[in-house]
């Protein structure tokens, strides 16, 4: 025990005195949340759209208002040319035309019903999907208003009323929802690559000879190093939460202190990987790419970025070993949700395994005699 | 404190890379307070042989006892009576040198006493009291060298493994150098040294000249001479390489 509390001592003079490492550990995570935390949304805006009104009549127009009256729309332009419009989404002035027939008016009133088109750049399908949603909902909305003034008898009342209310991140907001992962991702970068790098750059400077031959024993030396980057970690985690808290107005609705101790079982197993990587490796550039190649994996399988669900079968089943899954999941259900432990008991038993089987693994393959 | 007792032990020790042989049956031994200089060119398996002796490396035949303790069956309990000083520079640079002493010292279980009392000792005696909170980085190779065989032996190790420890050391440093080796030696330290240097393979008490694996002589270097009718020890290695190819 006295031994492990000398490597600690050791690891943390070696931390505290590299002048590059510190700002990497305490400045660059926070810039990135805060950047990641506003730019990484899927939320669409701004749908720039160009009228082609053939009608010019009242009706027409009031759907027209519709349009540009609602926080997603902006209205680029006005014009009597199909062409001209189609050349606007071409130059990407325009993502979205909305074409009026004309005799809009006349037939809505005579023939009780009229055509609308709605043209979408598609490039981006996603983006393409959720503009056209917005457009058809405007529409139907000025669809049920002409109903009820055409037909005032059978349309006061809507035979069902449709009422939908969005739990947990009521207003849709996307900062809600990704910070929580966000945060869980950079721990865990920050974790894994100081991890990583650790007994690595040992074996590259040639300092591990001379701790092969003191009498330290494997569990005293992967604890020394794992420490001193649990501490780190946390403590940015700790940080990142009351940016959250108190930059981003995010509330903890689930019990912190559960959060910290998932994030503390968690961040055994990111760290227990890494040194796993560091005693593979003989060379710190070597450690780096291993380390980059899971990260990047663990990150786009993690669900932080497209939801898990709508990932083939056969990555869900391979998102079992990825330990950002878990913990994305399990924070999002703390911090969004208020789940208790009942509630995560399962994720959080196999992440515990996973972390004691890292750090059983990362001991047997640090080797001492060669 | 020199006696006849042995403390090391090597019968038959193969090391085996591959087809390439390294240490090809070696047997010898060791007595208690004797300094051993191990010599021969680059590849002749000196440093192979050290690394096996210190429990780094696992030979691929043969027995080795060390301080009494089996070293292929118990590396770690020798690893507490022994000290290892490296070809590459191996303290930490970006550590002061009562760090490196404090770090060095608490691994092998000293208290914070014995390690304050180990390192004034061993600085004063190199007259670098001054640089007690100076960051080995900036302080030159050859008094680096001396720092890392004092904290080789920070824990009055019983044998003390030297893997050239004057390469690239100016001469007057490695005269303090070996004084250094002198004096542990008078105090009961057995020391096992490795070198290219043939002057200082006649500070040794006996040397084991190696060639491709295979141990060639072994003797005083007195003996050596007179055997080989050389003047010195540079021709007596010269003679034995030839008589190699």
């Amino acid at each position: 025990m006295r031994t492990v509390l000398y490597i600690l001592q050791k690891e943390f003079i070696q931390i505290f005195r590299d002048k590059s490492i510190l700002p990497i550990i305490f400045l660059i995570p926070f810039i990135q949340l805060v950047v990641l935390s506003y730019t990484a949304t899927f939320e669409i805006k701004n749908v720039r759209f160009i009228l082609v009104d053939h009608d010019h009549s009242s009706e027409s127009r009031k759907l027209a208002d519709k349009f540009s009256g609602s926080a997603f729309f902006t209205e680029v332009g006005k014009t009597d040319s199909y062409r001209q419009a189609i050349q606007a989404i071409q130059k990407d002035k325009a993502d979205q035309i909305i074409i009026i027939e004309p005799d809009f008016e006349k037939n809505l009133v005579n023939e009780k019903r009229a055509k609308i088109q709605v043209v979408t750049n598609a490039i981006n399908g996603s983006a393409a999907s959720l503009m056209n949603a917005y457009a058809l909902s405007l529409i139907s909305d000025f669809n049920k208003e002409i109903m009820v003034k055409q037909f005032p008898m059978h349309f006061k009342e809507m035979p069902i009323k449709l009422n939908s209310s969005f739990w947990y991140n009521p207003e849709l907001n996307y900062v809600t929802y990704m910070v929580p992962g966000i945060l869980v991702l950079l721990v865990t970068i920050i974790g894994m690559f100081l991890s990583s790098m650790n007994i690595v750059k040992e074996k590259e400077k040639g300092t591990n000879e001379q701790l092969n031959v003191t009498p330290i024993r494997k569990l005293e030396f992967i604890a020394g190093k794992l420490i001193p980057f649990w501490i780190i970690a946390m403590i940015d985690l700790l940080i990142g939460l009351l940016l959250a808290r108190f930059w981003f107005g995010i509330m903890i609705i689930g019990n912190p202190f559960l959060l910290l101790f998932v994030a503390g079982i968690y961040l055994v197993l990111v760290l227990g990987l890494g040194l796993f990587i560091s005693t593979l490796t003989n060379t710190m550039q070597q450690a780096m790419f291993i380390s980059w190649f899971f990260l990047v994996i663990f990150i786009l399988m993690s669900g932080l970025f497209t939801p898990i669900e709508s990932m083939p079968m056969w990555a869900q089943k391979l998102d079992a070993i990825n330990p950002l899954a878990y913990f994305i999941k399990i924070n999002r259900m703390i911090m969004l949700k208020g789940s208790g432990f009942v509630d995560i008991q399962k994720d959080f038993l196999i992440l515990t395994a996973y972390a004691v089987g890292m750090i059983i693994f990362s001991t047997m393959r640090y080797r001492k005699t060669t | 404190m020199k006696t006849k007792e042995t403390v090391i032990e090597v019968n038959n020790l193969v090391k085996k890379f591959g087809h390439f042989v390294a240490n090809d049956n070696l047997t010898f031994h060791v007595n208690r307070g004797e300094i051993l200089g191990f010599l021969g060119a680059n590849g002749a398996g000196k440093t192979t042989a050290i690394r096996i002796l210190t429990g780094l490396s696992k030979p691929t035949s043969g027995k080795v006892i060390v301080a009494g303790i089996d070293v292929n069956k118990n590396p770690e309990k020798v690893k507490r009576r022994i000290g290892y000083m490296s070809q590459r520079f191996s303290l930490y640079d970006d550590m002061t040198v009562r760090e490196n002493f404090r770090f060095y010292g608490g691994v092998y279980g000293l208290t914070r006493k014995q390690i304050r009392e180990r390192m004034r000792f061993y600085l004063k005696k190199l007259a670098m009291e001054s640089y007690e909170n100076m960051l080995l980085q900036n302080i030159p190779l050859g008094w680096k060298q001396k720092l890392a065989f004092s904290v080789a032996n920070v824990h009055n190790p019983d044998i003390i493994f030297l893997d050239e420890p004057t390469g690239g050391v100016d001469p007057i440093t490695r005269r303090q150098f070996w004084e250094m080796i002198y004096e542990v030696s008078d105090a009961g330290t057995t020391v096992f040294v490795t070198t290219h240097y043939m002057d200082e393979a006649e500070y040794c008490e006996r040397v084991c000249i190696m060639s491709e694996g295979k141990i060639e002589a072994m003797d005083t270097p007195k003996a050596l001479k007179e055997k080989y009718g050389a003047k010195n020890m540079n021709e007596v290695f010269i003679k034995i390489a030839r008589n190699v190819e």
